[in-house]
């Protein structure tokens, strides 16, 4: 496998990073970057960590980074969580950066500990933490209930003082999305499968719209609008294809939708293949409603959605 | 009346789907079967996720139908944890 690191790849303009990954030959890792300066979006460097997770370190080759700014990759822990040596150097006590470095999950308790340990990292003010914990809380459950991911969990996360930004990114290698969802119901397609994943209701686990005791089918949907609400980034990559929740732009009020090809979004079906799932989130801190209020909005949406869901599929006696 | 108090299990943050579960199927089940009304409190936890609630209580509603809520009362709950209750109480009666 090859994957280059460009000189960026955020939300908005990770199209040509996915294009470069070359997913040839699965036991072995190739990571080259621009020459002088590389700026990730934590979803894509959990990606990379994902792939290298993947393969033996004897297998991954990573001598030629020579971008100024390859210590990052050092700070975010990528080196170490791979098991490879570098001889790049960071400062052992620059000021506490407000990151959560890359870091695998492999069970539930593993993510207890995480929220509980980690999160304060991000040095956030209680009503910022929320959205953030409860992003991360449910994505990486959503891994550990759907995903058959060999290597769990692998997510980040980084604050942008400039933006006012939070960006996370939650990664597997598992099923992927469309297996999951073909165990309940039809998905022709990668791009289908990611449609009726982000509907409310739709759970992989049952047909049944509104889900089981365990599984709503609403993690997803919630996530996606926490972003819609915040006029931010999402995006989920599964398969072959990527759905990305775009920036809503203006002031007027925000409208949800059930259904997230309503949504101002953007699709593409012909990505290199991703074996399993990739979900990135910004969250900005400016303009953040009350998170109680949005969760209200958003079980709205829910609520009227999964009605109308069920409306269509039932059926009456025919009595002839 | 049973009084559960949650926090000890939960933390701050009730996000564990399995220790929701946990406690429904081996305090509030039990409890309701006796007959008895139980009170869910969430006394130093300010917040949950839906995923939390919906495995707490989903299955209740399902069960006993909605009159449950006559029965189950919830406690000390932050303005977070009251949308997420409202939220799947809501959705559930659907």
């Amino acid at each position: 496998m090859k994957i280059h690191l460009p000189n960026s790849a955020y939300l908005g303009n990770i199209d040509p990073f996915l294009r470069s990954f070359d997913n040839k030959d699965a036991n072995k890792l190739e990571i080259t970057s621009n020459p002088k300066w590389i700026s990730l979006h934590p979803v894509a460097l959990s990606m990379v960590a994902a792939l290298g997770l993947s393969c033996n370190p004897e297998s991954i080759q990573c001598d030629n980074l020579e971008a100024t700014s390859k210590h990052y990759l050092k700070r975010m822990g990528l080196f170490d969580l791979l098991g490879l040596k570098t001889r790049i150097e960071i400062e052992e006590h620059e000021p506490a950066g407000r990151f959560i470095p890359l870091t695998q999950i492999n069970s539930n308790e593993n993510l207890t500990d995480f929220i509980t340990e980690m999160i304060p990292l991000l040095h956030l003010k209680p009503e910022q933490v929320e959205p953030i914990r409860y992003i991360l809380s449910e994505l990486t459950r959503n891994v550990f209930e759907h995903a058959e991911s060999s290597i769990g969990a692998v997510l980040c996360a980084q604050y942008y003082l400039k933006s006012n930004t939070i960006r996370i990114g939650i990664v597997d290698r598992g099923v992927g999305v469309k297996s999951t969802i073909s165990s309940a119901h039809v998905a022709r397609d990668d791009a289908a499968a990611l449609r009726l994943a982000l509907t409310p209701g739709i759970t992989g686990t049952t047909h049944r719209i509104g889900g089981t005791d365990y599984n709503a089918g609403a993690g997803l949907f919630f996530i996606k609008s926490i972003a819609k609400v915040n006029r931010d980034f999402f995006m989920i990559y599964s398969g072959n294809a990527m759905y990305k929740l775009l920036k809503t732009r203006g002031d007027g009020p925000i409208k949800l939708h059930g259904d997230p090809f309503r949504d101002n979004h953007s699709l593409s079906e012909d990505l290199p293949l991703w074996q399993g799932t990739a979900v990135g989130v910004d969250i900005n801190l400016d303009n953040r409603e009350e998170f109680a209020l949005l969760l209200k909005l958003i079980s709205e949406t829910y609520s009227k959605s999964v009605k109308e869901r069920k409306k269509q599929i039932y059926k009456k006696a025919k009595f002839i | 009346m049973t009084e559960i108090k949650l926090f000890k299990k939960t933390g701050s943050f009730a996000e564990n789907k399995d220790v929701a579960r946990e406690i429904r199927v081996n305090q509030i089940v039990p409890s309701l079967e006796k007959g008895e009304e139980v009170i869910l409190d969430f006394k130093d936890i300010d917040s949950a996720t839906q995923s939390f609630i919906h495995a707490l209580v989903s299955e209740l509603l399902r069960e006993y139908g909605s009159e449950v809520l006559d029965r189950i009362s919830f406690k000390n709950c932050s303005e977070t944890v009251k949308s997420v209750v409202n939220i799947v109480v809501d959705y559930m009666q659907i």
